[in-house]
């Protein structure tokens, strides 16, 4: 372990830290919410910012090495990859029941008043061609 | 310094141990599809801490493999067992899914009016 000898590495080691503490948080949130929409919540959201925080951390404790883009790198792509992986993953939640209808404030998707029967519901395709045979 | 590594490192591994617990108990697959993801990024995360606090930047290309490991498996997962879910008419197990696919959450209102409890039918949508 080297020391701590300069303002960047004392943000560097904050960075860290904080980073660490989201990923904390996201462990409890899996952990203590109730469906799989809200633990996906809890196990993004934070996960992203502290996964960015300990990128910027690292790149700030590595800079002059040629793998600080490296980083960098792995940092966007969580922003890239974190909302496709959440998008497929909460559809299939959504289809299969998985999610607690009764702690939803909104349903979008879920018809609502002015539905009639037959309609297509919001998760489905409009054209009405469901392969599933339902 | 080591006071900072003792800190980081604990608090990355009661995330990991928490991860751990939401993927072994379930109920859903979905639930352990997203406690797999939340896994590889606190592990990619746990590298990223250890390359910072020891300026070793060797370990920095597995970092880029682990997230990009992350996404593919969740991805992958969702989209085909996700697909074979919606087709099977019953739990999932007549299209070869094993029979942890499809547990009930727990608490859920649909399965408490008549469905059955890891059979979740389009019955109870009018």
């Amino acid at each position: 372990m080297n020391d701590v000898d300069s303002v960047a590495d004392v943000i560097a080691v904050a960075c860290l830290l904080v980073g660490a503490f989201f990923c904390l948080t996201a462990g409890v949130g899996l952990l203590r919410f109730p469906d799989v929409l809200s633990r996906m919540h809890a196990g993004t959201k934070p996960q992203v910012v502290g996964v960015l925080l300990i990128m910027v951390g690292a790149a700030i404790r590595l800079t002059g090495s040629s793998v600080t883009w490296m980083l960098l790198l792995v940092a966007a792509f969580q922003l890239l990859t974190a909302p496709v992986s959440a998008h497929l993953v909460s559809r299939i939640a959504y289809r299969r029941r998985h999610v607690r209808r009764d702690l939803l404030l909104v349903d979008e998707l879920g018809g609502g008043p002015r539905a009639r029967p037959g309609a297509p519901r919001g998760d489905e395709p409009a054209d009405g061609v469901d392969q599933a045979g339902r | 310094m080591t006071i900072v590594s003792v800190l980081t490192f604990a608090m990355l591994g009661g995330g990991v141990l928490l991860a751990l617990v939401r993927l072994s108990r379930g109920p859903s697959l979905l639930d352990r599809v997203v406690a797999t993801d939340a896994l590889l990024v606190i592990i990619s995360a746990g590298l990223a801490v250890y390359a910072a606090l020891t300026r070793n930047p060797t370990v920095v290309p597995v970092l880029v493999v682990v997230s990009l490991l992350g996404f593919v498996g969740s991805v992958s997962v969702a989209r085909y067992i996700g697909g074979m879910l919606l087709e099977s008419a019953d739990d999932g197990r007549d299209v070869g899914l094993p029979l942890a696919a499809e547990a009930a959450p727990e608490n859920d209102p649909a399965t408490a009016d008549g469905t059955t409890a890891g059979t979740p039918t389009e019955g109870g949508r009018a």
